[in-house]
């Protein structure tokens, strides 16, 4: 072997190993210079530093003289104003109320960004207008009757660890004791689960530190399983609840069959909330009308309010829900309407159900982010009560009871486990949390949010003394419900608060004697008394009753279905969807199928033919890959619309019952070609027999 | 016959020869091995991309053409392409890219060969890589205009957009859509190729020069001396 050779095989060699270095960096640089060449265009947006000349300063104070802007206001507009283009940093889920949705807000911008339908159907999303069979209006039935219409509550967002994962969204419907489950990938709602024990409840939607149960409580005592009693048997045959959804989180799905429920006295129990940390493992949750109070206001009887009023105490009720959870697999449960339910005596004789009393008539319980402290507002108290888990534990193990109810559920003794009382004002409600050692709770009477400190390991946080109100900012009008940042998450973020007024009374242009809500945005990200409202928006489409705010960062929401031909419904790709190519009309019968498919700007087949009678299943698939090339679909006068997002398949049936010619279109202007993206359903009428022939309709052209 | 053979690939370097001159007979070597590496890499990367820019696209479209295949927001493109009645870009060039990876890996084993070669003939098999640069732009040109002037009559806006030759580099436009192209690093790379390969030929051949027309002045003497002889 020559040394000729030699450097011949070594080079040889060395290109071989060089050519593999090259191609590996340069296939990495491929893949990145699309993203790249993408991502060269939004980072051009990024403002420049501001510096305000004299002679800007002087337009910008000409600006706000003539709209009669002062400081304060020119600085609540520079913190919440979103310029065109720029995203929110926080999405805010709020319950739509009694419009059975619920609705979508960027903070601080306070845009509303969509609509989510769950409980009432939609028809610009498609949602309960696909014909006859419809998925939402099978599960919207209750009881053989479609209940189309919810009055959502509690929107909870999935947990990991406590903290917001962005995954999956639940949505509580009082009216009538529904769950909604609602995807976050394409933020529409899979799977409606009804409270097989109650018809209507209040506690819901609130979730376990790692989303493994979804907690629906219950409200209005009633007989468990839709059944009768006189109210005179009131205290024997009526019963409250707690139900325990399980989450499969691989499947986006509640697990009925790994679902249970726990019997309770019939007090109208309230809010809860999961505990976390130092709490993990407990539920606590809040009750009223402890008096058993039970109203006829008709007959002389002093009516629920004054009734379940009377006492100083109700009961907060604190679960261990593993011991729950271990009982409903040993089998200690009863069935009720097919359903498990852990009956008194086996939670209190397992030790997992106890009481301690709480002031008066209380709303919410709210659990500090490290979880050592639980916040009750009693409603006709002035002071909210904090209480120690430690001391519940302690005092669970050392059996420190002050009685018993007439159930025999041991309630532990008050003082044992009270670690506070902070007086903050007139009708407490709700509380939430901040980063700087900070609660803040809603003062529905005084029409006040009120900032106070906590103690223990919060201590340290802010300049303030522990356990003490720090500042009250008004609100209008009416508060209920409150949000901070990731404010009921082990780790808030302390900037924005909302402020979910009831009443808007005179904060807007009159709307008619309806007028909407009013959310008022606080900026939380001072401490001490600086805590000014910086917008306030109307919410005309519902009473909204709670949000939670997520950083918009942490959600992973498709823009676009991931595959051609994708089944939102179960998030999957479907083998039933037409293809293009594929597309035409069979017939089976009477049966018929339509294979159907979309884009931009027609939908093929143009023309469908069949008889009066037919049962047509149709099928749809959007072969669109665009951002935002959504379609529509209807059929007018059959209530046919549909939303065919990019790449979304979507099958529905129904029976041509009505001869006539019916000309469907695309619902979404979709394109320069939209009102041409049209085609006829022909429905021949019966016994005709000299049909005029679709050809020579064709042959006209 | 042996004799042409000989003549085609040339001399051979004693190894004597090839101490003593070290640099002059590798670098021309490491010039062509240099051009093969950047011809097979350019197979990894873009030849030509174009960008399209219209107010309903804020982040754009892009296509992205690679010897093999067309990448990119290709479906939208073809989707808007329709409406102009313009043919789904799947079909351009179809038989260029099914055989594009085959003909780079034997324009590679060309030049390899041509190093071997120490007589002119070497650049026989070195055309090929030195003119694929061309080539590529002139098959690209021509289904550009091929695709540009062949337009569907029967297609939505038919009447509204006559047919025209898309720019291949550079800047243009057709309805509310600015279009710029340009070519990408991959054919650069086969630019760099076909260049670096004429100048390794120029050391080729002074270094093999030499030593061919002493073969041949040898050749001829043995002829002649045969003729004599």
């Amino acid at each position: 072997m020559n040394a000729r050779f030699r450097f011949r095989i070594g080079s040889a060699l060395a290109a071989m190993l060089l050519a593999g270095v090259a191609i590996e960096a340069t296939t990495l640089t491929a893949e990145a210079q699309q993203e790249g060449r993408r991502r060269r265009r939004s980072d051009a947006q990024e403002a420049a530093p501001l510096e305000l000349t004299p002679a800007q300063v002087a337009k910008l104070t000409e600006v706000a003289n003539s709209r009669s802007l002062n400081m304060d206001d020119l600085l609540s507009a520079a913190k919440t104003f979103t310029p065109s283009g720029r995203h929110d940093e926080y999405v805010l889920f709020s319950s739509g109320g009694q419009s059975g949705q619920v609705f979508a807000f960027g903070v601080p911008s306070m845009r509303l960004l969509r609509s989510i339908a769950v409980f009432t159907p939609e028809s610009w999303q498609g949602y309960g207008f696909g014909g006859d069979n419809d998925r939402v209006h099978e599960e919207l039935m209750i009881n053989g009757k479609p209940v189309l219409w919810g009055d959502t509550h509690h929107p909870g967002l999935s947990e990991t660890g406590g903290e917001y994962d962005g995954q999956f969204l639940f949505i509580s419907d009082k009216a009538n004791a529904r769950v909604g489950v609602i995807d976050l990938r394409d933020w529409e709602t899979k799977q409606i689960v009804k409270n097989p024990l109650t018809i209507s409840d209040h506690g819901g939607s609130f979730v376990t530190p790692n989303t493994e149960y979804i907690i629906e409580g219950g409200q209005y005592a009633t007989v468990l399983g839709y059944g009768y009693a006189p109210i005179e048997d009131y205290q024997k045959s009526y019963r409250g609840m707690v139900t325990f959804w399980k989450f499969d989180r691989a499947k986006g799905r509640i697990d009925v069959s790994k679902s249970f429920a726990m019997e309770l006295p019939p007090y109208w129990q309230d809010l809860s909330d999961a505990g976390k940390g130092a709490s993990d493992g407990f539920i606590f949750m809040n009750s009223f009308n402890v008096e058993m109070a039970t109203g006829g206001i008709e007959d002389g009887n002093p009516p629920f309010e004054a009734g379940a009023s009377k006492r100083d105490m109700d009961y907060m009720h604190i679960i261990d829900w593993r011991k729950a959870e271990a009982a409903f697999g040993a089998g200690k449960v009863k069935m009720i309407n097919g359903f498990p339910v852990i009956m008194l005596e086996t939670s209190i004789a397992d030790g997992f159900l106890h009481f301690t009393p709480e002031p008066k008539s209380p709303h919410g319980v709210d659990v500090t982010p490290n979880g050592q402290f639980m916040v009750v507002a009693g409603k006709l108290d002035p002071h909210v009560t904090v209480y120690s888990v430690a001391k519940v534990k302690k005092a669970i193990a050392d059996k420190k009871y002050s009685g018993s109810d007439v159930y025999g559920v041991p309630i532990l003794d008050f003082d044992s486990v009270m670690e506070a009382q902070v007086e903050v004002g007139l009708g407490p409600l709700h509380t939430q949390f901040d980063d700087k050692g900070y609660a803040y709770t809603s003062l529905f009477l005084d029409s006040a949010v009120a900032r106070w400190t906590l103690g223990g390991e919060y201590e340290a946080k802010n300049p303030e003394q522990p356990w003490k109100l720090v500042t009250k900012t008004p609100v209008q009008y009416n508060i209920g419900h409150l949000a901070a940042a990731e404010g009921d998450s082990a780790s808030p973020d302390g900037k924005y608060l909302i402020s979910m007024a009831k009443w808007s009374v005179d904060r807007f242009l009159p709307t008619g004697p309806l007028l909407p809500q009013n959310f008022q945005l606080l900026d939380i990200g001072s401490t001490g008394t600086d805590m000014p409202v910086i917008y306030d928006m109307p919410v005309g489409v519902g009473e909204p009753h709670y949000c939670q705010m997520i950083k918009a960062d942490k959600l992973k929401t498709w823009t676009v279905y991931p595959e051609i031909g994708w089944n939102a419904h179960e998030q999957r790709m479907d083998p039933k969807a037409p293809k293009s190519g594929s597309e035409g009309v069979t017939r089976d019968g009477t049966n018929v199928l339509v294979n159907m498919t979309a884009i931009r700007s027609h939908f093929k087949p143009e023309h469908v033919e069949v008889n009066e009678g037919d049962t047509i299943t149709w099928r749809i698939t959007s072969t669109e890959t665009a951002i935002d090339a959504t379609h529509g679909f209807c059929i007018g006068g059959y209530n046919i619309n549909l939303s065919l997002e990019p790449s979304e398949f979507v099958e529905f049936t129904f029976v041509a019952d009505r001869a006539g010619t019916y000309p469907f279109y695309c619902t979404e202007f979709c394109s320069a070609l939209h009102l041409e993206m049209a085609g006829y359903l022909h429905v021949k009428p019966k016994g005709l027999t000299a049909a005029p022939a679709l050809d020579s309709v064709q042959a006209g052209k | 016959m042996a004799k042409f053979f000989q003549h085609l690939i040339g001399p051979r370097v004693s190894p004597e020869e090839f101490r003593a001159h070290r640099i002059r007979y590798t670098a021309p070597t490491l010039m062509f091995m240099l051009a093969r590496v950047l011809l097979l890499v350019s197979l990894f990367l873009p030849y030509w991309h174009m960008e399209l820019e219209a107010p309903q696209y804020p982040n754009g479209l892009f296509l992205t053409a690679h010897v093999n295949n067309l990448s990119g927001d290709v479906r939208e493109i073809d989707g808007l392409n329709h409406y102009i009645g313009m043919r789904p870009l799947g079909e351009a060039a179809a038989f260029e890219r099914s055989v594009a990876i085959w003909a780079i890996i034997a324009m590679f084993l060309l030049v390899e060969g041509a190093a071997f070669i120490h007589s002119k003939w070497a650049v026989l098999l070195a055309i090929p890589a030195i003119t694929f640069p061309v080539a590529f732009l002139a098959d690209l040109y021509y289904w550009m205009r091929s695709f540009g002037l062949n337009l569907d009559p029967e297609a939505p806006l038919s009447a509204s957009v006559k047919p025209f030759v898309p720019t291949v580099i550079g800047e243009g436009g057709i309805g509310q859509f600015k279009t710029y192209a340009e070519m990408g690093t991959g054919y650069w790379f086969a630019v760099a190729c076909g260049v670096i390969t004429v100048i390794g030929f120029f050391f080729h051949w002074r270094a093999y020069r030499g030593l061919y027309r002493r073969m041949i002045t040898r050749e001829h003497a043995v002829a002649s001396m045969e003729a004599i002889g």
